[in-house]
């Protein structure tokens, strides 16, 4: 039996070590990984867990993402709770097992302490990875801070290992911003969280040899297509199960979750759609322009990037005047992915009820986003919606330095 | 909201110094955030590292900060690092040096108006003398809890026993010499 732990009702934790601790108390059957930066200190310090006898479970060292994710895969499909970390270049080298992942149906948790992705060679925090996997058929959430970051990550168990999801799960936090930076963290206690994430419970597990099952079989054009239509619809509503997690969690912990969270949008005219710190870095921006300068500013934030909540959206964004959606990944010859899809949520409320908006490419590779930046984009926002129309070009870059770069301008007849 | 700048190498302990003190600081009730900022990631390498300390629970996740306290554990980074930067008229600071204050003054033209806000303590000699390496973080943090009056001498010896708990008892005790004996001689 694994030993437990002694943990304070208050712990000074940063994102990693808060996640590391989120995964030893799940009791993880299997972690096959290879570290990277910034997320180098969840494997090393749940290997210091396997190693000092907090952990039953195995922990495989591999040869890289690639064989970490495989492994994970392997593991899972063998019947067993698997779990493993990456970022950036190893994100993007486990890519196409990513995919296998979902395919088969595997409800792995991997904890993505997101990263920029080369070149050029960066270590520190943007979206580029996160944004890589919004395809992949996982479920993505994402932490604005260590305390949600341990949080999500007991959740994330919870969520994709039951009967009706099956899916695996990502949890995202920001490189260094969250999971270098310690703060307050209420951990549960071991007891505690075990009970909450559970026991697993295999589904078609391939060591039961008196039931022999595939996984990872061809399928051609007969039936490709519907598999994948069935995989996306188990995607789609597997927000059912994530509400319900996210209702229990909050009854156990009084934390609240919610799969778009929304900040003073009660009454707000301009918002910033975020994910991330900036999240957390623009509430403060509000909070400060209606106290000084009486701007009505709101925040929106998918905390569950996929699924994407459409209809959470229109819902807190209809009736707006301006919003901006800030996307920390550079979209590389579009509009940012977050603009885009905040965008298509709007297209479908009447137009009189759609508010302007604008799309900002930020805080690239760990670039600083100040509350005074945040204030900036805010009263940008205000200043188109009180002219009526979006008097700058629609997609900007915050914080570059030199030249201001834009693209496309509103057409006023 | 207290704010602290820690000017370091990497490898001096500056960011184990900033988690250990918010470590400290919540033990009061306190909300704390304790990060570094790494330059070009090798040791030896001028580095910062950053608290955070408010009643709230601290949302504010930029780098930027107009720091209430600069504690520099490197003595050569006061003259090299930009130590003053974004600086208040109250900013106090502490540094390490084995000059004695007006000597360590006079050398630095940007500190000569803010005399009676720059305080100085060998944290250099003092970890070499205690814990037997050159590791200034452990004293720095007595030289700060003398200076910013945040805790009384003995609350703080107890919970950095606690947080200092899985290292041999040799460590701690030198630890516990170097945060007092800092503590006694900043001036």
């Amino acid at each position: 039996m694994a030993e437990k732990m002694d943990l304070q009702s208050t712990e000074v934790w940063d994102g990693n070590y808060a996640a590391a601790q989120a995964l030893r108390q799940a009791q993880v059957d299997v972690v096959a990984a290879y570290p990277i930066t910034p997320s180098t200190p969840i494997v090393e310090n749940y290997g210091n867990f396997v190693a000092n006898g907090y952990v039953d479970g195995e922990f495989v060292m591999v040869e890289s993402e690639h064989a970490a994710m495989s492994g994970c895969v392997g593991a899972a499909a063998a019947g067993g709770r698997v779990a493993t970390a990456t970022s950036s270049q190893g994100f993007a080298l486990m890519v196409e097992v990513l995919y296998q992942a979902s395919g088969m149906r595997l409800p792995i948790v991997l904890t993505v302490v997101n990263r920029a992705l080369a070149s050029p060679l960066n270590v520190r925090g943007d979206h580029g990875d996160m944004y890589l996997g919004r395809d992949s058929g996982w479920i993505q959430l994402d932490a604005f801070n260590a305390q949600e970051a341990y949080d999500l990550t007991l959740m994330a168990f919870k969520i994709g290992e039951d009967i009706n999801v099956r899916l695996p799960v990502m949890v995202h936090q920001d490189g260094f911003i969250t999971s270098h930076t310690a703060q307050n963290i209420h951990p549960l206690s071991d007891d505690e969280a075990y009970a909450f994430v559970g026991d697993y419970k295999p589904v078609d597990e391939m060591l039961d040899f008196s039931r022999p099952v595939t996984y990872g079989a061809q399928t051609e054009e007969d039936w490709h297509f519907e598999h994948k239509a069935k995989q996306h619809r188990a995607l789609m509503d597997s927000y059912v199960v994530i509400d319900r997690v996210f209702e229990e969690f909050e009854k156990k912990t009084g934390r609240k979750y919610k799969r778009l969270e929304t900040y003073m949008m009660e009454d707000a005219e301009v918002a910033i759609v975020a994910l991330g710190t900036t999240v957390e870095t623009a509430i403060l921006a509000a909070k400060q322009l209606r106290e000084e300068e009486g701007i009505k500013a709101g925040i929106v934030a998918p905390r569950t990037f996929r699924p994407f909540p459409f209809n959470e959206i229109r819902e807190a964004l209809a009736g707006l005047k301006c919003v901006a959606a800030m996307d920390r990944s550079c979209p590389m010859g579009a509009m940012g992915a977050l603009y885009n899809e905040v965008n298509g949520a709007l297209a479908s409320i009447p137009a009189d009820q759609r508010p302007l908006m604008t799309n900002f490419i930020y805080g690239l590779g760990g670039r600083d986003f100040s509350v005074k930046e945040a204030k900036r984009i805010f009263r940008e926002q205000k200043g188109h919606a009180d002219v009526g129309y979006i008097t700058t070009p629609i997609q900007q870059f915050s914080g570059l330095r030199g030249p201001k770069l834009g693209f496309y301008e509103v057409k006023r007849s | 909201m207290t704010e602290i700048r820690w000017h370091s190498r990497a490898g001096q302990g500056a960011v184990t110094g900033a988690k250990g003190l918010g470590d400290v600081v919540s033990t009061t009730g306190k909300q704390v955030q304790a990060f570094a900022l790494y330059g070009s990631a090798k040791r030896g390498a001028a580095m910062r590292a950053y608290n955070r300390i408010d009643d709230e629970p601290i949302i504010n996740h930029e780098k930027f900060m107009l720091p209430d306290y600069v504690l520099v554990i490197d003595p050569a980074l006061a003259f090299t690092d930009n130590i003053t930067e974004n600086d208040k008229p109250t900013t106090q600071y502490i540094i390490t040096t084995h000059l004695s204050k007006d000597e360590l003054i006079a050398q630095i033209p940007e500190l000569q108006d803010k005399k009676e806000r720059v305080h100085v303590v060998d944290c250099i000699q003092i970890s070499l003398d205690t814990i037997g390496r050159a590791i200034p973080n452990a004293p720095m943090l007595g030289a700060f809890v003398k200076v910013s009056g945040m805790f009384e001498l003995d609350y703080f010896l107890e919970a950095m026993k606690r947080v200092l708990s899985k290292f041999p008892q040799k460590i701690i005790d030198g630890n516990m010499q170097a945060i007092t004996r800092a503590y006694n001689e900043v001036n």
